[in-house]
């Protein structure tokens, strides 16, 4: 008489949703100076057990709820890539929040409630369905954007973010608009159906598809659409940022894969110098706005924006090839974001935080391993062999090539040799000037053990780049199935 | 039929009627009064059409809720609405030349649209059978879209969770009243009944 199947393949979102309202429950009727503690630790176990879920119920391909939501091994790979990120956002602001004065059990839930956001956005199948993930995410993280109430530059940021969000969710919406009114249907199966079946696309529909674009682009803060991303990233609580960097982007960019490659895949013609565009600019803005940066929450907000441009690159290419470094990318993305949030979570003086790169002057004889560690990221970032983030890049210009797209690899090349210059300054900072002040140890296991297994990742990755990359190229050919 | 029609126009012109009201009266709180009277005619449009569940809605959303706040807004925050009024008259012309371009835009769409042959056949029937569309609405909010109207309700938590989060201040040192202990009060704790003999005093 209850038919399961169609609820069976969001089994771990909806463990997710009912386990965040039982959190709630514990956290309003704890002792207030007891919730917070109890509600993060039990929100971490949520987080990891919806983990196993996600991992448990398999890559099959799954349709749930007639068509919204969708199960194949691209949503389980990016899942579990957000799943990770949320985790270490949230361990890693445990001490952050308690010290700031944000000391609330509402932290961890809105960022469990964010996650499940992410979650839903990754499995959407249908313009509905995009949009409610889309929504549930951001209306969270406008909130803990704006969490450190007090602070004038924290009720900033989250107004900031608030108002402009606002503005793409109407972007992306009247895109919808549009191309449910010229293809009839919102479901992506059908979308795809539609667009391989009609002899040409009308106009309106690619009008749709334009602002559907410019609305997800918004959300991975791409140019143009990059504004809000400084001054939200400088404004907001640190950890906030942390979180920011990592696990929204990478929804967002699964997002954008599985909407231009799924319904719309036929139209990649109309899409593709979109694209291309972005991508490009956002590599330029990305290598050069940041030179001039003295505050590294705004720098990590320029870097971010550059690799986007990195990313995309591999989208612009619209093959399974770069469906697939787009996932690595990604991937190795999360590692360095997270391990280098970790260690600006870490900078502070005298138990004051501090947020400037001059305040990293002589790290390397006051705390060498930070210094390294973060020498490490750095190295990454900027693309050198034989670190990580050399065969992220690598893979994305290969793919890039092989599609004929020689221009964008060779801007992308360009931009990546502008944007080690600000990189390396950092690494100059830590090991050649001197230092004023010296920064207090790092506090708390985790968070070191954060720290040591990003950069651990970071450098045996050299080893099996063939493993993840092949659980990527799997995953991206779940996408070209359908 | 002739009836309907009738309505129709009384309606319309009250609603016209009352939109001209709301911009024109001088007392802001009589706006927000011909502002729900403009919502109650056109809630009896949606009738006439057949769509009472949008009728419903627009009473209970818009009268009950929007232009409830409208009103405390009005009377709580005392803005000085003859203040923002002055020098409007100084916009008549672009107001008018805006407003005479959206009239021809419209009447040359009234003039030139036409149905598509097949389209008379889906407006006329939008309900199947003899189920109503409150009906209709309930049977597929809750089966086909349960998954996007559980996910529209958890983001509506999410903006009560926000909103309590961003606003909620615990004061120290106020006094809160607790029901039960002045329910659980009872005379003997609180009186004393003191014997006085007559002229000694206390």
């Amino acid at each position: 008489m209850f038919d399961t199947s169609a609820f069976a393949p969001a089994l771990p979102e909806i463990a997710l949703a009912t386990s965040v309202l039982a959190l709630m429950m514990v956290g309003v009727f704890s002792d207030p100076k007891k919730a917070l503690g109890r509600v993060s630790f039990l929100a971490v176990l949520v987080l990891v057990g919806t983990a196993a879920l996600v991992v448990i119920t398999g890559t099959d391909y799954r349709v749930g709820f007639g068509g919204l939501f969708i199960v194949d091994s691209f949503a389980v790979y990016m899942k579990i890539l957000v799943l990770i990120a949320a985790l270490c956002g949230l361990v890693m602001s445990d001490g952050y929040i308690r010290r700031e004065g944000m000391a609330r059990f509402e932290y961890p839930i809105l960022l469990c409630f964010a996650t499940l956001g992410m979650l839903m956005m990754i499995s959407a199948n249908d313009l509905m369905s995009l949009y409610i993930g889309l929504e549930l995410q951001s209306l969270s993280l406008y909130v803990v954007a704006a969490f450190q109430r007090d602070q004038l530059r924290s009720t900033e940021a989250g107004l900031k973010y608030f108002v402009l969000g606002a503005l793409s969710s109407g972007l992306l919406l009247y895109g919808c608009s549009l191309i449910y009114g010229f293809a009839g249907t919102t479901n992506f199966v059908a979308l795809a159906h539609e667009m391989a079946t009609m002899e040409s696309a009308p106009t309106g529909l690619i009008v749709g598809l334009v602002f559907l674009s410019a609305g997800l682009a918004f959300k991975i803060s791409a140019v143009p659409f990059h504004m809000w991303t400084p001054d939200v990233y400088e404004g907001s609580p640190t950890s906030v940022t942390a979180f920011f960097a990592v696990a929204p982007k990478i929804a967002a960019m699964s997002l954008i894969l599985r909407v231009m490659l799924g319904p719309f895949g036929d139209l990649i013609a109309e899409w593709q110098q979109i694209i291309w565009f972005i991508s490009v600019a956002s590599m330029i803005l990305g290598a050069f706005a940041a030179i001039a940066q003295t505050n590294i929450k705004r720098l990590m907000a320029y870097s971010s924006i550059g690799h986007v441009g990195y990313a995309l690159m591999g989208l612009a290419a619209g093959t399974e090839d770069g469906a697939g470094s787009v996932m690595l990318y990604l991937a190795i993305y999360l590692v360095m974001n997270i391990g280098t949030f970790a260690v600006i979570l870490s900078m502070k003086i005298k138990d004051r935080m501090v947020e400037n790169i001059s305040d990293l002057a002589g790290l390397s004889k006051t705390r060498p391993g930070m210094a390294l560690a973060l020498m490490l990221f750095m190295f990454s970032m900027a693309g050198i062999p034989p670190l990580a983030g050399f065969f992220g890049k690598f893979f994305v210009f290969s793919a890039a090539i092989d599609a004929g797209l020689i221009y964008l690899a060779i801007i992308g090349a360009v931009t990546s040799v502008v944007s080690a210059f600000y990189y390396l300054r950092i690494i100059k900072v830590m090991y050649f000037d001197e230092a004023d002040e010296t920064l207090d140890a790092m506090e708390g296991k985790a968070m070191k053990g954060i720290l040591l297994v990003s950069s651990l990742a970071i450098l045996v990755f050299i080893l099996l780049p063939q493993t993840l990359a092949g659980y990527a190229a799997t995953a991206a050919a779940s996408l070209f199935a359908g | 039929m002739a009836f309907a029609g009738f309505m129709f126009y009384i309606f319309a012109a009250i609603c016209v009627a009352c939109g001209v009201m709301v911009v024109t009266s001088r007392n802001a709180v009589h706006s927000v009064l011909f502002l729900i009277l403009a919502f109650f005619n056109a809630a009896g449009l949606f009738v006439l059409i057949g769509a009472e569940f949008l009728a419903m809605i627009l009473v209970v959303v818009y009268v009950g809720a929007v232009a409830v706040l409208f009103l405390f807004v009005v009377m709580m925050l005392n803005v000085n609405f003859t203040e923002l009024r002055r020098g409007a008259k100084n916009y008549v012309y672009v107001g008018a030349t805006l407003g005479g371009i959206l009239f021809l835009e419209l009447a040359i769409v009234a003039t030139s649209w036409t149905l598509g042959p097949q389209m008379s056949a889906i407006t006329l029937g939008p309900v199947v059978g003899a189920v109503s569309n409150t009906r209709s609405i309930g049977q597929v909010i809750y089966t086909d879209y349960v998954y996007l109207f559980q996910g529209a309700s958890l983001i509506l938590l999410v903006a009560m969770v926000g909103a309590i989060v961003l606003t909620l201040r615990q004061r120290a040192g106020v006094k809160k009243q607790v029901i039960a202990d002045q329910v659980s009060r009872s005379s003997k704790d609180e009186l004393i009944i003191v014997k006085v003999d007559s002229g000694s005093g206390i």
